[in-house]
């Protein structure tokens, strides 16, 4: 690719990222204003969030691996739910989470 | 004077969003480096690293992108892959969308600039936990935690490109996003629907992780908020009965 055609493609991902961010802030506010909808707002942060919790824990390496022997990030991932879910706490939750991982890493 | 329950001034809004977005700059930094370095390894002119960086400022889509540019795609494989990648952000910008009504069309301008998986975790929390009672001005919550991811994607990803990605993915850094993730979304978890949506949402992420482009996330997430929904509104309940909701 040329170098004006490499600008034009980096100004227009940049066009379009921006474009799905804006659009879906502005016209939102079009949207008509019902139960199923709110119901529907009301999810979007849990369920995405998870996806990519779950996603983290169980690819660690880009490759899928549901063992906690071999996948550490199970089990420091399943102790951090345990103390966000004990404590409500941000700080806690992830000091422990990542000095479970780092522990479990180092054990031999 | 009426009854107001509290206030916050813009300053001390704007600095705990930035406090509430630090830790995560453990996981963008390494991110960001990773990025500048692909940039630099794959030959384009120097300064269109940062400029992407600057222009675009969505991470897993400049990471792809730049993979891409290197094994010589076209134009438009490149923008729809871009839009594909961040299609979750509509999702992003419809749940913040309530929270913003009363601002000026200049600051939501601005604030969508700023939307990234990041800042939306933060800041959506904050404006959930803030729902009963909304100071007018929260939006600067948002701006700091913005400003903070932004600032430290931007230096990072001169750092990549200027030394390297000189962290060893052995450290492990990525995952502060999940369990800052996790720190944020379990305590929002009150009650069965919430929980619902969130296993059926990592679930599905995990089976349907073999589609490309992050679709499977998209996907995952839709059927996570529709289980949510499912349990929230009483479908299967109401299956025979009246499916009339208030």
């Amino acid at each position: 690719m040329s170098e004006s055609g490499l600008w034009l493609v980096i100004l227009g991902m940049g066009a379009i990222t921006y474009g799905i961010r804006a659009g879906s802030l502005l016209l939102a506010e079009r949207l008509p204003r019902q139960a199923w909808l709110s119901s529907f707002l009301r999810f979007v942060p849990v369920a995405v969030l998870s996806a990519i919790v779950a996603l983290e824990m169980a690819f660690p390496d880009g490759a899928l691996d549901l063992s906690p022997v071999s996948n550490h990030r199970l089990l420091a991932g399943a102790l951090a739910i345990l103390v966000a879910w004990r404590t409500k706490r941000m700080l806690p939750t992830i000091l422990v989470g990542m000095a479970a991982l780092w522990i479990l890493q180092a054990l031999p | 004077m009426s009854a107001v329950a509290k206030t916050f001034s813009n300053r001390i809004l704007l600095w705990a969003g930035i406090r509430g977005t630090l830790p995560l700059i453990t996981s963008v930094a390494p991110f960001a480096m990773l990025f500048g370095a692909l940039g630099l390894a794959s030959g384009i002119p120097v300064v269109m690293t940062p400029a992407m960086s600057l222009i675009v400022f969505a991470g897993s889509s400049q990471l792809i992108g730049i993979q891409l540019i290197t094994g010589g795609a076209s134009a438009p494989v490149l923008l729809l892959t871009t839009l594909v990648v961040n299609l979750r952000h509509a999702l992003y910008g419809l749940s913040l969308a309530p929270h913003m009504k009363g601002l000026s069309r200049g600051w939501k301008w601005l604030l969508a600039y700023f939307m990234t998986d990041e800042t939306f975790a933060v800041a959506i929390t904050r404006y959930n936990q803030e729902a009963a009672d909304p100071p007018p001005n929260l939006h600067w919550f948002y701006l700091g935690s913005g400003l903070t991811l932004w600032s430290s994607w931007q230096a990072s990803t001169l750092i990549g490109l200027l030394v390297g990605s000189k962290i060893p993915a052995s450290w492990g850094l990525d995952f502060t996003v999940a369990v800052t993730f996790i720190a944020l979304i379990v305590p929002t978890m009150v009650d069965r629907a919430a929980v619902v949506a969130a296993l059926v949402g990592g679930l599905s992420a995990v089976l349907l992780a073999g589609l490309p482009l992050k679709l499977g996330l998209v996907a995952a997430a839709l059927l996570g908020i529709l289980a949510g929904m499912a349990v929230d509104l009483g479908w299967f309940r109401k299956l025979k009965g009246n499916p009339a909701h208030e």
